[in-house]
């Protein structure tokens, strides 16, 4: 067998020589079993590549909390040390200068709000009301208070429905004269059964809330008069 | 010397070089199939993680704001996985001693990280922003799928970058008014591409050149 095809290469070749006067046949023959065993095999090496994820995909640098081996705790974003001040001048903006969850607060608001020590018994924002704040008040108040308060601060929402324990009206007298910075006040450090939402509301949206629960509170009992004078016609026409 | 081969063979050759070309081409097809099936991006594979959280519960039933949990999403190229604070503040009441939510008391009371499997996970090499797409009216459902129907979470999207090129080429086909980013229901209406030219204008979205450019996610 082995003979036979040996002197049968060497006849193909000795033709293919002569005809096209190649002068390297075995090379050639070499470079075409390789190409047809790549051919072969490469869309298989593919195949076992696409299923390893290569070092590209997954680089050696941190992403958001991605795990860490280096710190004890296993966490790679650590965190603040206490006292920590931001690298911007807040003072500037006193709006967010309380944004000390714990009550305590690391600066004195400048002149805006220099009578409001206590933030807590704050009558009035930080800041001018616009009707931009409200609106803002209102979507924020709708993404973090309503699941417990519901969206008329009535106090029944799906969660409280669903056995946590009810929180009380806005519409309350106790509640309607609470001055604005106790609303800012619950928010910030939480309040019985109500955990804070220091975390999870900056500190300028806490003022937009509790300027927003303000006009839920008076939508309530507003009369006619409270209407501007534009608006008041069209709400005439209508009861009549 | 007898001929060793019948003369149909001529035929046969002919064909099996076609049949082979044929052939290769299948192979490629299928891989480049197989390459973007959901078998190899996982899509609609729901993930097991730690604890069972639903967000059909949560979000679809409950009604709770995306924003509720994922704060930065507005703000940030990384949307935000809510801290076991935010859990505990419902689970401190409800479900108090319910065994699927063990896992986060512990977690809650003894500072530990709770490992969570991630769902949509895009190579290092890509660079992708939450915040602008959020901002610039693509719909959470747009990318995500109907997250609130959804007892465990899972892709609905390749993540290829085919999948990200289809929409910066034409990203009127798909953008939304703003206020309607986090409304899981909404449903592009008839007129989708005249209304989204419009909110293509108005919100000032750049040219497909741009965005479709490869610096814009690989950087
Ligand atoms: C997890 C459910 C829940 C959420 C979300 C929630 N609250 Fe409450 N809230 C409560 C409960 C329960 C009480 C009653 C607490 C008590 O009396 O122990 C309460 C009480 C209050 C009170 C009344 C305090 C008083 O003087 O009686 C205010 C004001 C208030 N919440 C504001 C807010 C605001 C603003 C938000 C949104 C940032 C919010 N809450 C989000 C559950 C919640
Ligand atoms: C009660 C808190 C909560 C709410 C509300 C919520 N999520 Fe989540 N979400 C989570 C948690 C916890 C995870 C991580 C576990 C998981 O992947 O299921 C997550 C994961 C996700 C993921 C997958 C992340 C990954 O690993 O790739 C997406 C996408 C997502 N959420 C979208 C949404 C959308 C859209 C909404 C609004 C309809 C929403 N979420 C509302 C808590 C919440
Ligand atoms: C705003 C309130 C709220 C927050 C925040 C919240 N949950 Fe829930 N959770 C609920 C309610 C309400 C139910 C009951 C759901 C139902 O039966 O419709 C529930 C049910 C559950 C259950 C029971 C199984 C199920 O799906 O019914 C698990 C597990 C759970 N939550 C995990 C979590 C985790 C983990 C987090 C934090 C990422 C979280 N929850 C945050 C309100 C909340
Ligand atoms: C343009 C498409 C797109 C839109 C719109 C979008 N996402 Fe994502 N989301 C992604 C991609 C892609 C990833 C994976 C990011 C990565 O791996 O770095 C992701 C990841 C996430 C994660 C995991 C954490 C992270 O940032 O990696 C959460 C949670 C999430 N999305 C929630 C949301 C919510 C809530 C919305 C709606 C406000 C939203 N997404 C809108 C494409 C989108
Ligand atoms: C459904 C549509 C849609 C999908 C899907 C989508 N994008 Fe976008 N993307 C947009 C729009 C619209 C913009 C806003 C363009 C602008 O005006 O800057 C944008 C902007 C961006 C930008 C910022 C561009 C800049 O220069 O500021 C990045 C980065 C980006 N997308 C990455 C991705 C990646 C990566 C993916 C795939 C994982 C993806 N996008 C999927 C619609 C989409
Ligand atoms: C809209 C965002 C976007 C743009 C623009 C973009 N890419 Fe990509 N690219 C991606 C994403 C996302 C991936 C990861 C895909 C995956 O995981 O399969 C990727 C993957 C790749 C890969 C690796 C493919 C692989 O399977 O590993 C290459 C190479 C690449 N891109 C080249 C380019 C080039 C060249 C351009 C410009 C012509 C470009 N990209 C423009 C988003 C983009």
């Amino acid at each position: 067998m082995l003979k036979i095809e040996k002197s049968g290469r060497q006849k193909t070749e000795d033709r293919r020589q002569k005809r096209s006067g190649d002068k390297f046949p075995r090379r050639r023959e070499r470079i075409w079993r390789w190409l047809s065993t790549f051919c072969l095999l490469s869309p298989a090496f593919c195949l076992l590549l696409s299923g390893c994820r290569q070092d590209m995909h997954d680089q050696p640098k941190y992403t958001p909390f991605r795990p860490s081996e280096f710190f004890a705790d296993g966490r790679s974003e650590r965190p603040l040390v206490d006292g920590t001040v931001p690298r911007r001048d807040l003072r500037a903006d006193p709006a967010r200068s309380d944004g000390d969850s714990s009550g305590g607060r690391a600066f004195q608001p400048d002149e805006t709000s220099a009578a409001q020590t206590d933030l807590a018994k704050a009558t009035t924002l930080p800041f001018p009301l616009t009707k931009e704040v409200l609106d803002r008040g209102q979507e924020r108040f709708n993404i973090s208070c309503a699941p417990c308060h519901s969206r008329g601060g009535d106090g029944d929402g799906m969660v409280a429905q669903r056995g946590f324990r009810h929180p009380p009206s806005y519409h309350i007298d106790r509640l309607r004269e609470a001055p604005l910075g106790h609303f800012y006040d619950v928010m910030t450090n939480g309040f019985g059964a109500m955990p804070s939402y220091a975390d999870q509301v900056a500190p300028r949206d806490r003022w937009a809330i509790a300027a927003y629960i303000r006009a839920l509170q008076l939508s309530r009992n507003a009369t006619l008069a409270d209407v501007p004078p534009a608006e008041r016609s069209k709400l005439e026409e209508k009861k009549q | 010397m007898p001929q060793i081969f019948h003369r149909s063979t001529n035929t046969i050759a002919r064909v099996s070089i076609f049949g082979g070309l044929f052939f290769l081409a299948f192979l490629v097809w299928a891989l480049y199939e197989l390459q973007a099936s959901s078998y190899n991006t996982r899509a609609f594979v729901a993930r097991a993680q730690p604890v069972q959280f639903s967000h059909k519960h949560h979000a679809g039933d409950d009604g709770i704001d995306c924003r509720y949990c994922h704060t930065t999403v507005e703000t940030s190229a990384f949307a935000g996985i809510p801290p076991v604070k935010t859990c505990m503040n419902c689970h401190s009441q409800l479900f108090a001693d319910n065994a699927y939510l063990a896992i986060v008391r512990d977690s809650f009371k003894n500072d530990k990280a709770i490992h969570w499997t991630r769902v949509h996970d895009l190579p290092d090499f890509a660079y992708f922003n939450h915040s602008i797409h959020v901002n610039k009216g693509v719909g959470c459902s747009t990318c995500h799928g109907r997250v609130d129907e959804m007892p465990l979470t899972w892709q609905v999207a390749s993540l290829q970058m085919e999948w990200c090129l289809e929409c910066h080429r034409a990203p009127e086909k798909y953008v939304r008014p703003r206020d309607q980013v986090f409304n899981m229901d909404w449903q592009p209406p008839p007129d989708q591409v005249e209304q989204g030219k419009k909110l293509v204008e108005q919100y000032r979205i750049q040219s497909a050149n741009v965005i479709t450019s490869c610096s814009t996610c690989h950087r």
